[in-house]
C-alpha cells in the first residue's frame, strides 16, 4: 500500500546520513527550471531551430578544434597509439598521489605563462583533485573544521554553496558587493563582513575569491588584492583564490594573480606577510575547454596543506591516462603559446559581437574583460526592484524568449535585475540567433510599452525600456543556487549521451 | 590555524603499511641497477596481464585517439562530457562486464550504478550517504589498511572491528558479529552497517554462502546497511567459484525488498583489469536515494571522460573480455602456486586462498615472540635484512600476531623465484641462528604433520604458542 510504501520510505531516509538527505547539495531549487526547459527542448541548429538555447552553461568551446588538430598530429600523446604504447603499462599502473612529475611540471609550466612569465609555480606543490571542484573541496577540509567560516564576495558561483560547505560543514559569509562601485570589494564590506561572522559566533577561517569573477568576468585589480592579502594577514586567515579563469582574459587590464601579489609584498618585511596563508585553486576546465578531463589543481604555499592535500587527492586523482596526455600538450611550448593566444582572440571576439549585439537593443553589460560570460543588466526591465521581479523576468526568458540563462539571485547578487549569460558554449549562427531573439524581445516590449504609457506613468528609476508581462505563478524561490555545472551534457543528443546498447 | 584533520592521523599514513613502502621507495629492487635493493611485495597489483590489453590497443587505436569505432573524432564531445551520470556507453559495458564476473547469474541496472574516481572514492562516498560523524561501520579483520582513511578520515565514521581467528580460517561468524555490534554499543557508537570485502583482502579469500547468509540475517536483523566490496571479484582464479551478495539476495528471493535496498556494492577496474591508475571506480546500490546522494557526490571525483570512452570500447568486446577473464585467472593461479610451493619449501605455510593478488602468510613460528612487538621485529627483519617490503599483519588490524600478506602479481616471474631465494635463506639462517631447539622442533613438527593434514594448510600448537589479547 501506498501509506506503507511512505513510511518505508521516511525509515529508509533515516538509515541514510543526514548529509545524504539535507539539501544542501542545492540541486532542487526551482533555479532548476531554467535546465528542465532546455533539456525539455533543446536548440538545435537543423533539427529544433526553436528550442532553447543554453546560455548557462559556463564553457569554453571556442578553441577545441585547436586542441583536436594538435592530438590528430601527436599520437605518442595517448598511451595507447602504436606510438605511445610502450608506456601503457606504466601509466596504467600509475596511482601514486604524487603525480606524474611531467604532469606538474607542464602544469607548473602553463600556470606561470598564463601569468606572462611574471611568477613561476614549483611542481612540488602542484597536488590533484577532482576537477576544480575536488579541489575546492579538499581545500576546505584542510583549512576548515566544520561550523568554520569562510567570506566570500557577492555575487559568486552557485556551486559554492555545495563545494564548499555541503560535506565539510564550513559556513560561507558573504562580503557584499554592488553596482554601486561595479561589484569592486571594499574595505568596509570585508570588515562588515567579518563583525557579522564574529556577531553571528563563526569562526573565520579564511576568504575565497575567484578571480577572474564568476558570474562578473572582472579582474580584481591589484590593489583590491593587496588590500585583500593585508586584510587576512592582520586577521591571520587564509586566502583561496580561484583562479580557473585566468588564460579566458581577452581584454586589459592584464590579470594580476595572487601569486604576484604575494611576490612583490613579500620583498618588503613591514608588510608581514605569512606566505602559508595563500592558496590557489586551479583547472583546466575553462582555460582549455576540458571539463570532461577533470584536471584539478589545489597550489598552495603551505607544506602542510600540501602535504594534507595531497593525500585527500586519492578521493579525486586524475587519471594517468589523461596526465599523460596533458603532460604531453602542455610541454608543447609552440602549441601552448598559439593556443593561449589565438583562445583570447577568440574570446574576445565574441564577447565584442555579443556585448555589441545586446548594446543595439538598449541593454548593458558589466564592463569586463575576462571569463566566458556577461553579467547583463536587466534591472530597467523590472516592474520593481525585488526578487520576485527578478524570478518573473527571468521565467518570462525562458519561457518566451528561449534562453536560459541564470538569474542574478541564485549566485547570491543583493541587487535584483542581473543575469549571468554565457557566450563561448557555442557557435556563431547560435549567437546571432539568440541576438535575434532578444531584439524580438525587446521590440515587444517597447510595444506594449506604448500601449501602457497611455495608462500608467512610468517609474523613475526605469529607463526608456519598460515591459509588461504576463504573469506566471512563482514559486517561493528560498535563496539556495543552483548547481551550475548543469547535471546535463550539452550534447543533449550527442551519441555519447543517448547511447542505447 | 588548519582543520583538524591536518593534524590528527586519522589518514592512517604513519602505519607500518605505508612505511615499508617509503623504505621501497629509498631502495628498490632493479634487476639490473639494484639487485640487492628491496622487492615491492606490499602491493596489490595485477602486473600480469597488461600484455593482453596491450595487443587490445594496438588492434584497436581509435578509442584512444578520441575516435568512436566509426573512426569519427569524438574530441569535442569527450572534452565537454562532465555529467555525473556518466558515459552511457561506459556504464553499459561495465555492469555487463560486472555481469560477466559473476557468471551472468545476475544483471545489473546502469540507473543503479553511480560511477567514482577509483573505489577509493566510492567507499568514502557511500560513507558520507550512510554514517553520520560518529556513527559505526563493523569491518572484519584482518581488513584493507586504506579503510581507515577511506572510510573514516573526512567521514568522521568510526570503525569497529568484527574479529576473525586463524581457528576457523578467520570465516565470519555469528558470534563474532553479534560480539563486534555490542563493542559498538558499549561505546556508544550508533551502527549503521557492515562492510566485508568479497574476495577478501588481506586474506584472498572469497566469503562462504554460509558467511554471506549470515551476513544477510545480520543485517536484516539489526535494520543496518551491508556494503560488499567486490573489487577482487575478477581474480578468483580456484574453487570455490565466486559468489557476490547480489545472487544471494537473489536466490533468497529479496530482490525487491528493503533489505536490498541497504545492500550496496563497490567494484573498480584497478585489480581485476589492472588498472588503477585511470581511477575506475563504482558504487552500485538498489536505494534510489542513496544513488541519487551518491551521484551528486561523485562530482568530487569523476572519472575522465577520456578513460570513460576507452574503457567502453575495451569493455563492450565480449570476446576480449571474456578471453582476458579467462587467461588472467589462469596466470594468477599459476602465480599463486608458484608463491605457496616456494613457502612451503621453507616451512611457510600460507592460508589457503582461491583469489586476489597475495596471500596471507603464517610466520607465527618465526616469531621471538608471540606478541606484536615480535611481529614488528619480524617485519623490520625482512624488510632490511631478507629485502622484502610485505605488509605485517598488524596493519592490516590481525588480532593475531605473526601474519604477513605477501603480494605475487606485481612483479615479473624471475623477480617472484629470487625472492623465494632470500626467503629460503633467511629462514636457513635463522635455523641456525635460533639456539632454542623448540624452533627446530617445530619445524620438524610442522613438516611431520603436515602429511596428515586435510585442507588446512596450517596448525596451531596450543603447546607453543600463547595468543595474546592483544588486539589493534
Amino acid at each position: 500500500s501506498s501509506q506503507t510504501h511512505t513510511q518505508a520510505n521516511m525509515e529508509r531516509i533515516h538509515l541514510l546520513s543526514k548529509i545524504a538527505t539535507s539539501e544542501q547539495h542545492g540541486e532542487n531549487s526551482p533555479y532548476f527550471d531554467g535546465w528542465k526547459a532546455y533539456d525539455q527542448n533543446p536548440f538545435h541548429l537543423t533539427e529544433n531551430p526553436n528550442g532553447v538555447i543554453q546560455m548557462g552553461l559556463a564553457e569554453n568551446q571556442l578553441s577545441l578544434d585547436l586542441i583536436e588538430e594538435w592530438v590528430a598530429k601527436n599520437p605518442k600523446s595517448s598511451i595507447c597509439t602504436k606510438d605511445g604504447i610502450s608506456q601503457f603499462k606504466d601509466i596504467a599502473n600509475f596511482q601514486d598521489y604524487h603525480g606524474l612529475y611531467e604532469f606538474r611540471k607542464a602544469i607548473a609550466n602553463f600556470m606561470g605563462k598564463v601569468r606572462g612569465n611574471r611568477v613561476t609555480f614549483d611542481p612540488d606543490r602542484i597536488v590533484m583533485g577532482g576537477g576544480a571542484t575536488g579541489a575546492s573541496e579538499s581545500l576546505m577540509f584542510c583549512l576548515a573544521d566544520p561550523g568554520d567560516g569562510f567570506l566570500v564576495p557577492t555575487p559568486y558561483y552557485p556551486a559554492f554553496d555545495r563545494d564548499l560547505r555541503w560535506r565539510t560543514g564550513v559556513q560561507l559569509v558573504p562580503i557584499i558587493c554592488n553596482s554601486s562601485n561595479d561589484f569592486k570589494i571594499t574595505e568596509e564590506a570585508l570588515e562588515s563582513a567579518y563583525e557579522n561572522a564574529i556577531a553571528s559566533n563563526i569562526k573565520v577561517k579564511g576568504l575565497i575569491l575567484a578571480n577572474p569573477s564568476n558570474p562578473l568576468g572582472t579582474t580584481t585589480d591589484k590593489q583590491t588584492l593587496q588590500t585583500l592579502m593585508r586584510f587576512i594577514n592582520e586577521k591571520n586567515i587564509h586566502i583561496v583564490c580561484d583562479e580557473i579563469y585566468a588564460a579566458t582574459i581577452f581584454n586589459t587590464p592584464e590579470f594580476v594573480s595572487i601569486s604576484e601579489v604575494l611576490q612583490e609584498m613579500e620583498q618588503d618585511s613591514s608588510n608581514k606577510i605569512n606566505r602559508e596563508l595563500v592558496h590557489i585553486i586551479y583547472s583546466l576546465s575553462k582555460d582549455m575547454g576540458l571539463p570532461g578531463f577533470r584536471v584539478g589543481i589545489l597550489y598552495s604555499y603551505n607544506d602542510h596543506v600540501v602535504s594534507c592535500a595531497r593525500k585527500m587527492s586519492s578521493f579525486g586523482l586524475i587519471s594517468s591516462q589523461t596526465q599523460l596526455f596533458l603532460a604531453s600538450i602542455l610541454s608543447d611550448e609552440e602549441f601552448v603559446d598559439g593556443f593561449l593566444s589565438e583562445s583570447s582572440k577568440r574570446l574576445a571576439k565574441r564577447h565584442q559581437t555579443f556585448t555589441q549585439g545586446l548594446e543595439k537593443e538598449g541593454i548593458t553589460c558589466l564592463a569586463s574583460n575576462a571569463g566566458l560570460f556577461v553579467w547583463m543588466d536587466l534591472r530597467m526591465l523590472l516592474n520593481k526592484p525585488t526578487f520576485d521581479e527578478e524570478m518573473e523576468l527571468w521565467r518570462l526568458i525562458i519561457n518566451d524568449v528561449k534562453l536560459n540563462v541564470s538569474p542574478g539571485s541564485s549566485f547570491h547578487c543583493v541587487e535584483p535585475g542581473w543575469f549571468r549569460v554565457c557566450f563561448a558554449n557555442m557557435d556563431d549562427q547560435t549567437v546571432d540567433i539568440a541576438l535575434k531573439r532578444i531584439r524580438a524581445f525587446v521590440k515587444k516590449g517597447r510595444k506594449n510599452e506604448r500601449a501602457t504609457m497611455n495608462n500608467k506613468r512610468t517609474k523613475s528609476f526605469q529607463k526608456n525600456l519598460r515591459l509588461s508581462f504576463s504573469s506566471r505563478l512563482y514559486d517561493e524561490a528560498t535563496m539556495m543556487s543552483p548547481r551550475m555545472m548543469s547535471p546535463h551534457s550539452p550534447f543533449a543528443r550527442s551519441p555519447l549521451v543517448q547511447a542505447r546498447t | 590555524m588548519l582543520s583538524s584533520k591536518v593534524t590528527c592521523n586519522s589518514h592512517g599514513q604513519d602505519s607500518s603499511y605505508f612505511l615499508g613502502w617509503e623504505e621501497y621507495e629509498k631502495n628498490p629492487y632493479d634487476e639490473v641497477k639494484n639487485p640487492n635493493g628491496i622487492i615491492q611485495m606490499g602491493l596489490a597489483e595485477n602486473q600480469l596481464s597488461f600484455d593482453l590489453l596491450e595487443s587490445w590497443l594496438e588492434n584497436n587505436p581509435q578509442p584512444a585517439a578520441f575516435k568512436d569505432h566509426n573512426n569519427q573524432s569524438i574530441f569535442k564531445e569527450l572534452a565537454l562530457f562532465q555529467d555525473y551520470h556518466g558515459l552511457p556507453a561506459f556504464k553499459n559495458a561495465l555492469v555487463k562486464f560486472m555481469s560477466e564476473i559473476r557468471g551472468n547469474t545476475v544483471s545489473f541496472d546502469t540507473n543503479n550504478l553511480v560511477l567514482t574516481a577509483g573505489a577509493t572514492s566510492a567507499n568514502e562516498t557511500l560513507m558520507f550517504c550512510l554514517a553520520n560523524p560518529g556513527d559505526a561501520f563493523l569491518i572484519p579483520t584482518p581488513y584493507y589498511p586504506g579503510f581507515d582513511r577511506d572510510l573514516k578520515w573526512r567521514t568522521g565514521a568510526e570503525i569497529v572491528p568484527i574479529h576473525c581467528s586463524s581457528l576457523n580460517g578467520f570465516r565470519i561468524t555469528k558470534s563474532a558479529l553479534e560480539e563486534a555490534y555490542k563493542q559498538a554499543e558499549k561505546q556508544n557508537l550508533k551502527v549503521k552497517g557492515v562492510l566485508v570485502t568479497n574476495p577478501s583482502n588481506p586474506l584472498g579469500t572469497s566469503l562462504s554462502l554460509h558467511e554471506l547468509d549470515l551476513l544477510v540475517n545480520f543485517i536484516s536483523s539489526k535494520n543496518i546497511h551491508l556494503i560488499s566490496d567486490e573489487i577482487y571479484s575478477g581474480t578468483v582464479f580456484s574453487y570455490p567459484c565466486f559468489t557476490s551478495i547480489m545472487e544471494v539476495l537473489k536466490n533468497r528471493n529479496l530482490m525487491n525488498t528493503e533489505i536490498a535496498k541497504r545492500v550496496h556494492i563497490v567494484y573498480s577496474l584497478s585489480k581485476d583489469l589492472g588498472l588503477p591508475g585511470f581511477r575506475i571506480g563504482a558504487i552500485y546500490s538498489n536505494d534510489e536515494l542513496v544513488v541519487s546522494a551518491a551521484t551528486k557526490m561523485s562530482s568530487f571525483g569523476l572519472i575522465s571522460s577520456q578513460t570513460q570512452h576507452l574503457l567502453s570500447e575495451i569493455l563492450s568486446d565480449k570476446k576480449f573480455t571474456k578471453s582476458y577473464l579467462l587467461e588472467n585467472r589462469r596466470r594468477l593461479k599459476e602465480r599463486h602456486e608458484m608463491l605457496v610451493k616456494g613457502l612451503q619449501k621453507t616451512g611457510i605455510r600460507c592460508l589457503q586462498s582461491n583469489a586476489g593478488l597475495f596471500c596471507w602468510v603464517d610466520m607465527r613460528h618465526l616469531l621471538s615472540s608471540n606478541t606484536f612487538e615480535g611481529e614488528m621485529e619480524l617485519w623490520k627483519k625482512i624488510v632490511y635484512e631478507v629485502g622484502l617490503n610485505i605488509s605485517p599483519g598488524s596493519s592490516c588490524h590481525c588480532s593475531e600476531p605473526g601474519w604477513f600478506r605477501v603480494c605475487f602479481a606485481n612483479m615479473s616471474e624471475e623477480t617472484l623465484i629470487l625472492a623465494m631465494q632470500r626467503v629460503q635463506s633467511f629462514v636457513d639462517c635463522m635455523a641456525k641462528k635460533s639456539m632454542q631447539s623448540r624452533h627446530q622442533q617445530l619445524l620438524q613438527r610442522n613438516s611431520r604433520r603436515s602429511k596428515s593434514l586435510p585442507k588446512w594448510v596450517f596448525e596451531l600448537s596450543f603447546n607453543q604458542r600463547e595468543i595474546t589479547a592483544d588486539e589493534r
